[in-house]
């Protein structure tokens, strides 16, 4: 028994030791900069060498919260957010039934959905801003050879146009993660639930809306709470495509953060900026996991 | 048993090792980096270790304006053959990054570029942050007798020297020569009035359908447009208290035209969204008739792989509008100068200066001169001019639409909130193209904006 102790205890020494390395990197590379940058949002910090830093406690919470631009630029996240992830939503449970139900030529369906994934987002984001183009864009190019359109349309200049462009852009790209998502999860479900519904009567529709999803609970928020999070953040394809315009109209909240902390050199509004975005994600994700999770079910 | 504690050995020793490692890289460039640039030399060429081992800087710079990537890996790969102690890794970005790769890699010591490219509207903040090397004593008399005076206005502040001229822009008017011709239009137009009523024969007659394409998206581009328009005008940024008046009967006229044109299908209306690129490409693909852009567009122009127009490109300049022509302006346009300067925190001052000063010598920007005119005045008079407009194909044209453009270039206000403040206007401009405000309004609340950002 005390030699079998004795073991253990070495285990974990090693285990330790094993760990330590990884730990200082994050610490590094993770914690310290999300302690710092929490530690520079109680300060009126401007960029440069040897700037003056000083104390304002929660000005600078209070200031962002004050400011009709913040809750704009919110209001325009939530919708970029609420319609992406729906869409993305939707659309990847259709391709993952579409997939699972093994059709003609599914296996090459199940692998070109990895294309657009597997795109960077900077390209992704660099393709569509050409498709979209006035003069030279694939779009107008398509609707002009089918008669819908007799002049090209400047998409991207148009303010009620361009956020809803950027959401197709960000739902071509993103929606194969949710798709494989829902396949692994449709993959390991048992037919035999879906059989005995349908010997006692069950159609298609009530076969899907009340056995299948609800055991896809789990697997949907996931997916939920990983795009939700992901588009709640979105910056680089809102950057490549319109760089916020026209007109601010497609600012999200994470551009807005970039440009008052690396443009405008306001660093600790910055700051306070990412723990509000923070704080937004954390409340989205409670209440998803409120909603959706059902440990007894997994 | 054994093998287990062996193993151990082994991982606690390949640690220390690692984190010496780190600590040593750390150790040996911290005081680098705050040491005098005669102490980094000394150190480069006393130690034997630094004569085999070259010094690598690290020189941040923009793919647009100005000379190719090319040319400047050439210009590079020439200066270290001359200096086997110097190596140099350039970086090209789009020119809307520079700024912000300045400020984040400032954050780190040693910062992660020696060098950087600086447009002429930076220096103000970038010298308040301390980023920007004081080069002053490193000026020659020659280099300052024989660099454009203009060029050394966008870099002193209160009698010091904070970078090398590198580049002499404007934005430039320019037409297609074609398009004029079979609308049988003779001159290209001297006010933006004449220019609509060119831009309407030429739609009428279904030459282009929209005769002119800006840069007018959400960037730096369009408020170097709204500038030229601005002062071809009468009007003016700020007033000789500081105190912004771009919002004056003066600049809501120019954004009312600027509107106008959008609505009449005169402006491309895809120019909200257009950056330089985009002007550039529907001018060499013969889209537009007419093209505000930088010099480099003309040398594209006449790109047979890029080009549908080459050989009907043309320089006019910069109309101005009826009112700035009755008040005797002659034309109106932006600087859009750059230089490059050293960043304050480098440990290779000297090996970076070294290489700026063989990067704008007057023999090197002789020789590249076709995206770019030389900085130094001395080329444009003389033999050395006859010389100039011999070295590229192009140069016959752009030098002297140059020397007639260049003297009507206006400044964008020199503050440290430009950046901010240029933001607000940029939105304020399009709020007004895209009908979300009026050009009153808009222009009013940018002006507030730059009220607060002042005080």
């Amino acid at each position: 028994m005390k030699l079998r102790l004795n073991l253990r205890q070495k285990d974990i020494g090693i285990a330790w030791l094993l760990v330590i390395p990884s730990l200082l990197v994050i610490l590094g590379v993770t914690l310290w900069p999300i302690i710092y940058t929490f530690f520079l949002s109680f300060y009126n910090v401007q960029a440069g060498l040897n700037a003056v830093r000083t104390f304002v406690g929660l000005d600078n919470y209070l200031t962002m919260i004050k400011d009709q631009v913040f809750w704009e630029t919110i209001g325009r996240t939530a919708y970029f957010t609420g319609v992406s992830v729906s869409l993305e939503i939707v659309l990847g449970l259709a391709v993952a039934q579409l997939i699972t139900s093994k059709p003609w030529g599914w296996q090459f369906l199940r692998f070109a959905l990895i294309i657009p994934w597997a795109v960077p987002t900077i390209v992704n984001g660099a393709m569509w801003r050409w498709i979209y183009s006035s003069d030279f864009g694939a779009l107008n190019g398509l609707l002009y050879q089918l008669g819908l359109i007799r002049h090209y349309i400047p998409w991207l200049s148009n303010p009620n146009y361009a956020m809803n462009l950027v959401i197709v852009a960000d739902v071509w790209h993103m929606m194969p993660f949710v798709a494989l998502v829902m396949q692994a999860a449709l993959a390991g479900l048992s037919p035999e639930l879906e059989e005995a519904a349908a010997v006692d009567g069950a159609n298609a529709w009530q076969r899907f809306w009340l056995i299948r999803l609800p055991l896809l609970r789990p697997a949907l928020l996931v997916a939920l709470v990983a795009r939700t999070v992901d588009a709640f953040r979105v910056f680089d394809i809102v950057y490549i495509i319109t760089a916020g315009g026209p007109a601010f109209r497609t600012a999200t909240i994470t551009y807005l953060t970039y440009l008052t902390t690396f443009a405008y050199g306001k660093q600790g509004l910055g700051a306070a900026l990412s723990f509000l975005i923070s704080a937004f994600i954390l409340v989205m994700a409670f209440i998803y996991i409120r909603i959706l999770y059902r440990p007894e079910e997994i | 048993m054994h093998s287990h504690s062996r193993f151990l050995d082994l991982y606690v020793i390949l640690t220390v090792i690692l984190v010496a490692a780190g600590c040593q890289t750390t150790a040996t460039s911290a005081p680098n980096a705050t040491a005098a640039p005669a102490t980094a030399v000394s150190n480069a060429t006393a130690a034997p270790t630094a004569a085999v081992a070259p010094v690598t800087i690290h020189i941040l710079t923009q793919d647009q304006a100005g000379m190719k990537p090319a040319e400047i890996d050439q210009i590079a790969r020439d200066f270290e053959a001359l200096n086997p102690g110097i190596k140099v890794s350039m970086e090209y970005v789009g020119y809307d990054a520079i700024h912000d790769k300045i400020v984040t890699a400032m954050a780190a010591n040693p910062p992660g570029y020696d060098a950087s490219m600086i447009d002429v509207i930076w220096p103000d903040e970038f010298i308040k942050a301390g980023y920007l090397l004081d080069v002053t004593n490193r000026i020659t008399p020659e280099m300052k007798t024989g660099i454009f005076p203009a060029s050394w206005n966008g870099v002193t502040r209160g009698g010091k020297v904070y970078g090398m001229p590198w580049l002499m822009d404007v934005k430039y008017f320019m037409y297609n020569k074609d398009i004029l011709a079979k609308a049988g239009i003779a001159n290209p137009p001297a006010t933006w009035e004449e220019l609509v009523t060119q831009a309407k024969t030429i739609k009428d007659k279904s030459l282009v359908e929209f005769p002119i394409n800006w840069s007018w998206n959400q960037k730096e581009g369009v408020v170097c447009d709204f500038t030229a328009l601005l002062f071809g005008n009468g009007g003016a940024f700020l007033d000789a208290s500081g105190k912004p008046i771009f919002n004056n009967d003066k600049g809501v006229q120019v954004l009312t035209w600027m509107k106008q044109t959008i609505d009449e299908g005169i402006s491309n209306p895809s120019a909200v969204s257009s950056d330089e690129g985009a002007v550039e490409a529907s001018f060499l693909a013969g889209k537009a008739a007419f093209a505000v852009n930088w010099m480099n567009q003309y040398a594209d122009s006449n790109n047979p792989a890029s080009s549908q127009i080459v050989g009907n490109a043309a320089f006019a300049p910069m109309p101005v509008f009826a009112a700035g022509a009755a008040a005797g302006i002659k034309s109106a346009s932006v600087d859009g100068s750059s230089s490059f300067a050293i960043m304050a925190t480098s440990p290779y001052k000297d090996q970076v200066w070294k290489f700026l000063v063989y990067l704008t010598s007057n023999e090197i920007q002789m020789k590249f001169s076709a995206e770019m005119l030389p900085i130094w005045q001395n080329d444009f008079s003389g033999a050395l001019l006859t010389e100039l407009e011999g070295k590229t194909p192009t140069n016959p044209v752009t030098v002297p639409a140059f020397l007639a453009q260049f003297p009507y270039a206006n400044e964008r206000p020199t503050v440290p909130y430009y950046n901010e403040g240029s933001a607000a206007l940029q939105l304020a401009i399009q709020e007004a193209l895209t009908g979300v405000k009026s050009p009153k309004d808009a222009l009013d609340a940018a002006a507030a904006k730059w009220v607060e950002l002042a005080g």
